[in-house]
């Protein structure tokens, strides 16, 4: 066993009010910028759609992640030698019309133009040539089902029978929103693909980084990352993704994306897991058993062995209990109510999805209704998503699963009200879910009372670790070349208790446990 | 260096982590993202805009520029079992700083240069002085048309700040000189959202005595219902007390979408075990969180709720009794007051309330109290709480609800005298008019009237039948001939009768074991109908029969456009210049537009269109402007421009006559000599003649009939109206025909904003408006309990200024034009009879009296507008705008009738400000911020105890324990830049609350015994004034939308081959934007399609083949949208969804019919007014400031919809 810890997300699909704000958060912080314009490392799809790229989901089109061949992990794409004969045509890249031709306006025409014939109007134009543009596509084009009738069809979920069940008809509709961004995967295929190595997962929080300084714009990343989540900046030509606001979450903060989050869908929390079986959980036979593969991977913050071995693993002491706090573990593993996304991609993906609880049921009682006015909750069978639907799109098409997680958020609906009205919920209710009253009030502080530090249990990088902090204190920020606090000759400042940089737990440098990891400030 | 870096690329499985980890050292290029995130400072601001957000933010300065925006985390907590606040916001706020350096950026003043360079030869030409050049143009018809003509036509050129602040003074004070003060109008909406920058102009025009348009009824957010039902503007939850609700129906408000950051009280009190159920007519943001979604037709929930109303009343109050409901209906509400009974046709109609002066009290004001019957004695009672113990001496300690040990009975049943035949108005059959229906109520003979009560009324007009009761009631829930069965409503809601019994009955079952705890969140779909009040009734009855309002987590929950401003007294005060002249000029906007944009001359049906068969005739052949004439005349609405002369002018006749003004003015008026403006709108010398804009985008935004404004208003030659004037018969009686329709009637129209928008397009001037990131100021909603501040986080770049600046500089300078153009004069102010003062009762018993027609006396205060003599000193504008006038003290701030009297706090803020001639100082935005906070009782302890100490005086009730707690408390401007800061409870508003307790509205009316401001002092089901007699809306009903396509024919165009359909035009509250704001924002338009859309149905697109993202035409008589189709199963057929409010100045190509520029949503709209809404005079039905008047509604429009044939040109 070797212990691993990783930052991962759960967001609460049946919270999620599709406001968009994570988007624009993101990309104001982020990607608002030359080269990036098309980019958005964060993003919302309503479903059913078919989302940005189109159908990013179609994996046969697309060839992302990973697939099981004679018992054997290899990426979708092909092996290395295939990537390398497709260097310089790619075959499985997405082309900006798959994402869409950004734009802008002609806004300074409202000001500047002379008397005219009619009233100036700013209109749209390229923001790659600059010229004007008929929009035919954009990052969130089917916002709320627009034009679903259309086109919600081509959506690669609606397959194996599921699409028999979805009627694209007024009072028939429904939807939800996906908000996506880069999965962090335990077994990353961009990672993988890279044919220059510029790609990494940092050991000691699991985020996945293009560098760029490495990167050499060979794109395998964008085409074997299943859920398209690596972006081509055509102005740097370098690829670029979501870091997961490591600067932020280094300091202990949540990412952007997650604090500006106004629905509070968004869950932060540590997760161990067992970096030695990551190969074999993402290797097994049946796609349905990903599931249990990837949930057996993770430890259980509070079992002394896992604690034990993670300390000799190089976890600091505040890691392991924002583990025991962690809301993505509790969750995840401990409620059950949170599922990956598109598990079938064997990427091991650490972005977590509860599934939307969307109860409208038949639209006709018939007369004189003679239903119980205290019993007020449809039955989850009767949901208007089908559960089939998102099998395909989290559990690899097992609907077991998906329907636990539902069955426990509609068993915490009718526990409270029975409180809220003044009784006493009747504790069978609880165990007809598999879960303990206490179990069932946890979960609900959890998803409904959401404080900000539960929500977001982030532990911080330890900036000692790795560097003199003694004289970076005096010096940091001026470490330009030459300057004061150049890095090379911080380093050659003395540490008072040794030449070595200090490390916490054991190894040191370059033995492969994670503090090797935090001497990223180190200059090579 | 070598392609392959890493020789592990070849290295299969060749790790210790086999492919799941690459591990790397050399990561300084880390810096890279870390570099971007870092920034210089972060600043707490907000966004100004209209909404209910008040969304306190962080805003990130980098290297002097605004990087980025991130919501703050820190409101005080609700509790530790209560979600909290935090984050607050939305990706439209989230998107703002692009705004900040974008090229739609306001950057400097400009001016159409046609203008700029007649205004600077004329300047010239008459020695330097502005005035007489502004004059010399406009009185000039060529020069007038030669700027006018082209307005919206481009051609703008930059200007100094010199320049646009002289022709901008100079027009002011021109205007006042030849044409009156009440001829300046100014338009600048929702307080709340930057108080300071609201203020600054409100309280300039307030000084000169210029006008200041309402917004709140002109954006039909306004719900009549509620000034109706409880003589309140509106009131409602705030939304943390909706995690308290355990039932809620969601119906006419999409809360996602429109209540973004507040939306997750609601789907977390889900998991709290509330149910949540969604009425609306398409599948939307809120419809996934249903529990049930009842589907209802647009315009048509007032039959649903009719429907539901019949369950509960039948189930809760008939059949069984619930005890919470009892005691409730019988102490807050008019259930058991008796109205009398009018014989007509050998049955009976409900008339007006029984009064204690119909039994021979001659009390003070017994006429204005209402009456009930003990169920213990049997006698008649007079309870203490009607309006007539709220005024007048005698009344004092007995304006309160208890019932003294008196069990009001709600029925006259087994004690009744008769039992006889009611006939009541239907208004789902027969049109406009309706139909009679014939149902039964027991009466009893008292003082020589037979009466009933209001609970039998409405068991009748319910259709709930009782043992041995008379005429025509359903058999079952299964009848669907009689009004208003689950089955009665099922054809015209096309919602499943057995879903909405169920919903029905668990809502009030829910209600009863909860106490009250069942909500209903209300908002644009439910309220910008022509009849919005009836819907909202309809609705509301249903909180008000199970116990709801004024419990926390129950009752209603208004959500749109009601941002409430909750230091209102403070803001108050300084925004109309309260502390210096009373009364302001303010007036109700839908119908100041009607006149101003000449809409009326388009107006086809007659006002007793609606009256019913059982009507007595007092509408009868009234044209709306008729109505409107008749309002102005008797004091209900007010009316500016007032008379067809300058107020100034006939001040100095009175005073060279030797006449106290306000005889002399009733002589004139009497004598025919002088008339109302608004009986000859179309007369130059009535039309309003200079408007300024800011924080406003009124022509790319609210303005309904938005063509008619740009033809009369502004005189825009090819605007796209294609209507017809009104046919000889269908015009107004009172109000004078002018063959030529006036164009341009606007001298100077002046927009301050940063975006150049469709305002600042049409506009003479456009100045530069500091953004929400570059100035101080304060911000409150409803929606949270707090106050926050702006703050500036880099300085106004380029030319921009505050609006305070602005305002500030322009009042410098007409002052210095004053002094020799003006100097001090008399001005004459009419003002309407008020509400919440004894003017409320000036009209007894809702009878319509005009003293033209000799039915009663001219009388100022009381039979017409009260006519106020006000000195100006016009040369001292600018001292008195920059500081607290002596008012502030010796008068005080009156809200809803309760006086606050600022002592120790002018002290603390000449110590805080500085003084300015003597007085506290107003100089800086912050002094402004700080007076507001100083003189409102939710920011000022003292003031909130004193406040309610004098109410105390009035009700004989304990109130003052409400606020005592927070006595010492002040929230001072600094307070709100460190933190939101919670607001004190205070008799400024409804609602109860503190540290541990959410704010609902009425709370201290329900559980403290105040009397709601009302006639009966209770929730008032029943509307007995004249005219909502002769509309058969006494009691709540249903009423259809409006039957468009029948008054006015088809709006096809008849074109060959062109396949074309009608649909109901709606707009509901955008995903994309608030308003136009953020509407071209690049953001925004990026992540929904890039310019206008309209949603229409997949059945629909399909019929008139129209596909996903075609360009199509939407137009009428109104006029004309170009926009792109956005076709989705989500929405029913019959509907085009235009998402309001979708500026035509981004990606708007030209139309195939008109051949010029495609208009807004609001192009093909236009001001219908509802007559009722301009009763005054009369208890709660009397005028308020935003308070009460006509709604410019625009959901009952009908549009055509087709493909474009022709390529788009631009």
């Amino acid at each position: 066993m070797q212990v691993r810890a990783q930052i991962a997300m759960v967001m609460n699909l049946d919270k999620c009010i599709g406001c968009h704000t994570c988007s624009v958060t993101c990309k104001n912080v982020w990607t608002n910028r030359r080269g990036t314009e098309y980019v958005w490392f964060n993003d919302v799809e309503t479903k059913p759609g078919i989302g940005y790229p189109k159908q990013w989901e179609d994996q046969d089109r697309w060839k992302g992640g990973w697939e099981l061949k004679g018992g054997k992990l290899r990426l979708k794409a092909g092996g290395r030698l295939r990537k390398l004969a497709t260097l310089f045509f790619n075959p499985e890249l997405p082309t900006l019309d798959d994402y869409y031709e950004p734009w802008t306006y002609d806004y300074e025409t409202l000001t500047t133009a002379g008397v005219s014939k009619h009233q100036p109007v700013a209109r749209p134009e390229s923001q790659v040539t600059g010229r004007p543009l008929d929009l035919q596509w954009g990052p969130n084009w089917e916002d709320d089902l627009a034009g679903a009738p259309e086109r919600a069809r081509l959506d690669p979920n609606l397959k194996d029978g599921v699409e028999e069940h979805v009627r694209l008809e007024y009072e028939k509709a429904f939807m939800f929103y996906l908000p996506r961004i880069c999965e962090h995967c335990l077994n990353p295929s961009c990672v993988a693909s890279c044919p220059s190595g510029a790609m990494y997962k940092r050991a000691e929080d699991g985020i996945v980084l293009v560098d760029q300084e490495q990167c050499r714009s060979w794109r395998m990343c964008v085409s074997g990352c299943p859920y398209k989540k690596v972006y081509f900046n055509w102005s740097t030509g370098k690829a670029e993704k979501c870091t997961l606001c490591y600067p932020r979450i280094e300091a202990g903060q949540p990412t952007i994306c997650s604090e500006t989050c106004v629905g509070k869908i968004r869950y932060l929390g540590v997760v161990l897991y067992d970096a030695d079986r990551v190969q074999e959980a993402a290797s097994v036979e049946d796609e349905k058993d990903l599931l249990p593969a990837q949930l057996s991977l993770f430890l259980d913050p509070d079992d002394p062995d896992v604690r034990e071995q993670a300390r000799r693993d190089g976890i600091a002491e505040d890691w392991l209990d924002a583990a025991s706090r962690s809301p993505v573990y509790a969750l995840a593993v401990k409620h059950r109510v949170a599922l990956p996304l598109h598990p079938e991609y064997r990427t091991l993906p650490m972005v977590w999805y509860v599934p939307p609880l969307s109860p409208v049921m038949s639209l006709v009682e018939g007369p004189g209704s003679e239903a119980d006015p205290d019993d007020v909750f449809p039955a989850i069978e009767e949901l208007r998503i089908p559960i089939e639907y998102l099998a395909n799109l989290l559990t690899a098409g097992d609907p077991e699963p998906v329907r636990v997680s539902l069955r426990r958020l509609a068993a915490m609906r009718g526990w409270t009200r029975e409180r809220n009205l003044g009784g006493e919920p009747d504790p069978a209710l609880a165990a007809a879910v598999g879960m303990e009253p206490r179990e069932i009030d946890a979960m609900f502080r959890l998803l409904a009372i959401a404080k900000y530090d539960e929500r977001y249990v982030i532990p911080q990088t330890h900036g000692e670790i790795g560097v003199n902090p003694h004289s970076r204190q005096g010096a940091c920020g001026l470490d330009f070349e030459g300057g004061p606090g150049s890095c090379g000759a911080l380093e050659k400042t003395k540490d008072p208790f040794g030449a070595e940089p200090l490390a916490a737990g054991g190894g040191g440098a370059g033995s492969g446990s994670n503090v090797a990891f935090l001497d990223f400030r180190k200059a090579t | 260096m070598s392609l392959l870096t890493r020789p592990r690329y070849f290295e299969e499985g060749g790790s210790a982590d086999g492919w799941s980890t690459l591990q790397k050292d050399g990561r300084e290029w880390e810096r890279f993202y870390r570099e971007r995130w870092q920034h210089d400072k972060v600043v707490r601001s907000t966004h100004g805009v209209n909404c209910t957000g008040s969304c306190s933010w962080k805003i990130h300065v980098k290297d002097g520029i605004v990087a980025w925006e991130t919501q703050q985390t820190d409101y005080p907590t609700n509790g530790p079992d209560v979600p909290e606040y935090e984050p607050r916001g939305c990706p439209r706020g989230a998107s703002f700083s692009w705004y900040i350096y974008s090229p739609i950026r306001v950057r400097y003043p400009y001016v159409r240069g046609v203008l700029l360079e007649m205004f600077r030869e004329a300047r010239v030409r008459h020695s330097g002085d502005p005035v007489e050049a502004w004059g010399s143009i406009v009185e000039d018809p060529e020069k007038a048309r030669a700027y006018k003509s082209i307005r919206g036509k481009g051609g703008f050129v930059r200007a100094s700040w010199d320049d646009v602040v002289d022709i901008v003074s100079a027009a002011h004070v021109y205007t006042v000189k030849k044409h009156g003060p009440d001829r300046i109008a100014g338009f600048s909406p929702i307080p709340a959202m930057s108080m300071v920058s609201h203020a600054s102009g409100m309280r300039f025009l307030s000084l000169i005595g210029g006008v200041c348009l309402s917004f709140y009824d002109w954006y039909a957010d306004l719900p009549p219902a509620s000034p109706q039902i409880w003589g309140d503007q509106t009131d409602v939850p705030e939304s943390a007390d909706w995690w308290n609700a355990s039932y809620i129906v969601i119906w006419g408000t999409n809360i996602p979408q429109t209540r973004t950051p507040d939306a997750h009280f609601m789907v977390e009190a889900r998991y709290r075990g509330q149910k949540v159920v969604v009425v609306s007519p398409d599948y939307a943001g809120h419809t996934k969180f249903a529990d049930h979604w009842l589907p209802a037709a647009a315009g048509t929930d007032g039959a649903l709720a009719m429907a539901m109303a019949h369950v509960v009343f039948r189930e809760f109050h008939v059949e069984r009794t619930v005890p919470w409901f009892d005691e409730y209906v019988k102490r807050t509400t008019d259930l058991p007051f008796l109205v009398t009974l009018r014989e007509r046709d050998g049955a009976y109609v409900a008339d007006r309330f029984l009064r204690a002066s119909d039994l021979g009290d001659t009390s003070e004001n017994a006429d204005w109290k209402t009456v009930l019957v003990d169920s213990a004695t049997g006698e008649t009672v007079v309870p203490n709480g009607s309006i007539g113990f709220r005024w007048g001496d005698e009344g004092a300690g007995k304006w309160n609800l208890s019932l003294e040990g008196v069990d009001p009975a709600l029925t006259l049943l087994g004690r009744h005298d008769e039992l006889v035949e009611l006939d009541l108005a239907r208004l789902d059959v027969g049109g406009a008019s309706g139909e009679v229906l014939r149902r039964g109520v027991p009466a009893k003979r008292i003082g020589g009237r037979l009466v009933t009560t209001v609970f039998d009324l409405m068991a009748a007009q319910l259709g709930v039948r009782r043992e041995g009761l008379p005429g025509s009631w359903p058999s079952g829930y299964d009848d669907a001939d009689e009004p208003y069965t689950p089955a009665w409503q099922e054809p015209i809601t096309g919602v499943d009768a057995g879903r909405v019994t169920r919903v029905a009955r668990e809502f009030a079952r829910n209600a009863e074991r909860s106490q009250g705890r069942s909500m209903i969140m209300l908002g644009a779909g439910t309220n910008h109908w022509f009849h919005s009040d009836q819907i909202y009734r309809a609705i509301l009855q249903l909180v008000t029969l199970c116990g709801c309002q004024g419990v926390n987590g129950g009752g209603w929950a208004h959500y749109v456009g009601q941002e409430k401003v909750r230091p209102i007294s403070g803001w108050s005060t300084l925004a109309f210049a309260l502390d210096w002249h009373r009364p302001p000029r303010q007036q109700a906007t839908t119908p100041f537009w009607f006149l101003a944009s000449d809409q009326y001359r388009y107006q086809r049906t007659r006002a007793d269109v609606f009256s019913t068969p059982l009507a007595q005739g007092s509408l009868a052949g009234m044209h709306v402007a008729d109505c409107n004439v008749l309002a102005a005349r008797l004091g209900w609405m007010p009316s500016y421009p007032t008379f067809d002369r300058n107020p100034l002018d006939l001040a100095r006749e009175a005073s060279d006559a030797g006449v106290e003004l306000p005889a002399y003015v009733v002589d004139r008026l009497q004598d025919g000599t002088l008339r109302f403006a608004a009986e000859d709108p179309d007369a130059p010398e009535n039309f309003p003649r200079v408007l300024t804009l800011w924080r406003a985008n009124l022509l790319g935004s609210s303005s309904k009939g938005h063509e008619y404004f740009l033809r009369h208003l502004l005189g825009v030659e090819d605007a796209a109206v294609r209507n017809v004037d009104a046919a000889p018969d269908e015009r107004p009686n009172e109000v004078v025909w002018h063959e030529d329709a006036p164009t341009g009637k606007l001298d100077l129209f002046t927009t301050i904003d940063f975006r150049m928008n469709g305002s600042a397009l049409y506009s003479d001037v456009v100045l530069p408006a500091a953004t929400w990131y570059e100035k101080h100021d304060l911000s409150s909603t409803d929606l949270h309990p707090f106050v926050h501040s702006f703050n500036q986080a880099v300085p106004p770049p380029w030319e921009a200024r505050t609006d305070f600046d602005i305002f500030g500089h322009v009042a410098e300078r007409f002052s210095e034009l004053a002094e020799t153009h003006l100097g001090t004069r008399t001005d004459l102010v009419a003002s309407p009879l008020l509400h919440d003062t004894p003017e409320e009762l000036a009209q007894p018993f809702g009878e319509v009296r005009d003293w033209k027609r000799g039915e009663c006396e001219a009388i100022p205060g009381k039979t017409m507008p009260k006519l106020v003599p006000v000195e100006r000193d016009y040369a001292a504008i600018y001292r008195k705008w920059r500081s607290l006038g002596p008012l502030a003290e010796q008068l005080g701030s009156a809200a809803k009738g309760i006086a606050l009297h600022p002592t120790v706090e002018l002290d603390e803020l000449r110590a805080a400000n500085g003084e300015v001639d003597g007085r506290p100082s107003l100089a800086r935005d912050v002094h402004w911020c700080e007076a507001i906070l100083a003189l409102s009782g939710v920011s000022n302890g003292r003031l909130a105890v004193e406040a309610f100490r004098s109410l105390e005086e009035r009700t004989g009730t304990k109130l003052a324990d409400i606020a005592e707690e927070h006595a010492d408390v002040r929230i001072t401007f600094g307070d709100t830049q460190v933190q939101p800061r919670k607001v004190i409870a205070s008799p400024e508003w409804s609602g109860m609350e503190s540290r541990d307790r959410r704010y609902s509205p009425f709370t201290i009316n329900v559980e403290r015994d105040v009397p709601f401001r009302t006639l009966t002092g209770r929730q008032s089901l029943y509307l007995e004034h004249a005219w909502m007699l002769e509309y058969g809306e006494g009691l709540p009903t249903y009423r259809p939308p409006l039957n468009v396509l029948g008054v006015v024919g088809t709006q096809l165009s008849g074109e060959q081959g062109r396949k074309e359909l009608h649909v109901r035009w709606l707009s509901p509250h955008s995903k994309w934007s608030i308003h136009s704001e953020f509407q071209d924002n690049l953001h925004m338009l990026t992540l929904f399609r890039g310019g206008p859309v309209v949603w229409l149905s997949d059945v629909d697109a399909r019929e008139i083949e129209i596909a996903d993202n075609d360009w199509v035409e939407v137009f009428n008589r109104n006029g004309v949208v170009v926009a792109r189709a956005v076709v989705s199963h989500r929405v029913p057929s019959g509907v085009g969804l235009m998402y309001h409010s979708q500026d035509r100045h981004v990606n708007v190509p030209l139309s195939e019919i008109t051949e010029t520029r495609g208009g807004t949503d609001n192009s093909v709209t236009r001001i219908s007014m509802k007559p009722t809404h301009l009763i005054g005079g009369y208890a709660q039905l009397s005028y308020g400031f935003n308070y009460f008047g006509p709604c410019g509604t625009q959901r009952d429009e009908m549009v055509a919809v087709r493909k474009l044939q022709r390529e788009v040109r631009y």
